[in-house]
C-alpha cells in the first residue's frame, strides 16, 4: 500500500506541475508570479491536516498512553514543520515581487510563523527529554495546545486589517477564482495531501523501527 | 509581471524540501531493516 501511495502521489505532484503551468492561466494582474499560489496554498493546507494529525495523536496518546499514537503524532509534527516552513518560504518569494518586501508583520504571517516556532518547539521538546513517556506526554500537551493558533491564522484576515489578501476559496461565498484557476489549485491540493500521507507513512514506519531497535538495544 | 526566476525558486525550494525528507527518511528505513535482516 505504501508503494502504491507514494506512486499515486508522485502522478498527482506531476500532474499538479501540469495543470499550474500549462492549463492556468496567467493571473490578469501578477502575471505567471501568481503561479506560486498552486505550491503555497496546497502547503499551508496540508500544515494544517497535519496538525490535524498531532492533535488526533496527541489526545488519543494522553487517553491511552498507547507508544503507536504518540509516533503518529510525531510523524504528523515533524512534517507540519516542513510544509509550514515550506508555506512561509513560497509565500516570502512570491511577497518581493508582488508587495515589493521579503516580510512584513501583519496578523496572517505572523501568526504563521508563531505557528512555526511552535512545531519547531514540538520536535526540540521531544529531542532534549530524556524519557520516551515524559516526551510523549510533554509533546501532547503542546501539540494539541498549538493547534489553536490555526483558527487565528485562517480568521486573522478577517479579524485585522492584513497586507495578506482575503480568503478566495474557503469562504461562506463563492470562490471568486477563474474555474481554470481552481482545477489546478485542487489538483495540487490533492497531490499535497497525498505527498503528506505517503510520508506520514513512512515517517510511521521508521518511528516504530527505531523504536523496536531501541528495545532490542536494552535486551 | 512574470518574474519566472521567483516562481523557478518557489517550486525549487518545494522540491528540495520534499525530496530531501524523502531520501532522509527512506536511507534510514532502509539502514535499519538491513540491520534487523542481517541480525535474522
Amino acid at each position: 500500500m505504501g508503494r502504491a501511495l507514494g506512486t499515486l502521489a508522485a502522478l498527482l505532484l506531476v500532474a499538479g506541475v501540469g495543470t499550474a503551468f500549462g492549463y492556468a492561466p496567467p493571473d490578469a494582474v501578477q502575471g505567471n508570479v501568481q503561479r506560486i499560489m498552486y505550491v503555497h496554498v496546497p502547503a499551508i493546507l496540508t500544515a494544517y491536516v497535519a496538525i490535524g494529525v498531532v492533535l488526533v495523536g496527541s489526545i488519543a496518546y494522553l487517553a491511552s498512553r498507547r507508544p503507536r499514537w504518540d509516533r503518529l503524532a510525531a510523524a504528523g509534527g515533524e512534517l507540519a514543520v516542513c510544509f509550514i516552513g515550506l508555506a512561509l518560504a513560497t509565500g516570502s518569494i512570491w511577497g518581493k515581487p508582488t508587495w515589493g518586501t521579503w516580510w512584513t508583520w501583519d496578523a496572517r504571517l505572523t501568526s504563521s510563523a508563531l505557528l512555526f516556532v511552535i512545531y519547531l518547539g514540538y520536535l526540540l521538546l521531544r529531542s532534549v527529554v530524556e524519557d520516551p513517556e515524559r516526551a510523549a506526554t510533554y509533546a501532547a500537551v503542546l501539540g494539541i495546545l498549538g493547534a489553536l493558533d490555526v483558527p487565528v491564522i485562517h480568521f486573522s484576515v478577517q479579524w485585522w486589517r492584513t497586507l495578506h489578501q482575503p480568503a478566495s476559496v474557503l469562504r461562506p461565498q463563492a470562490p471568486t477564482m477563474d474555474a481554470a484557476m481552481l482545477v489546478a489549485l485542487a489538483v495540487n491540493v490533492a497531490a499535497f495531501l497525498c505527498t503528506f500521507a505517503y510520508l506520514a507513512t513512512r515517517r510511521y514506519r521508521l518511528l516504530a523501527l527505531e523504536a523496536e531497535s531501541a528495545a532490542r538495544a536494552w535486551q | 509581471m512574470n518574474h519566472w526566476g521567483f516562481v523557478l525558486a518557489a517550486y525549487g525550494v518545494a522540491a528540495a524540501v520534499l525530496l530531501g525528507y524523502w531520501w532522509r527518511v527512506e536511507h534510514r528505513i532502509r539502514s535499519l531493516e538491513a540491520g534487523e535482516r542481517g541480525r535474522k
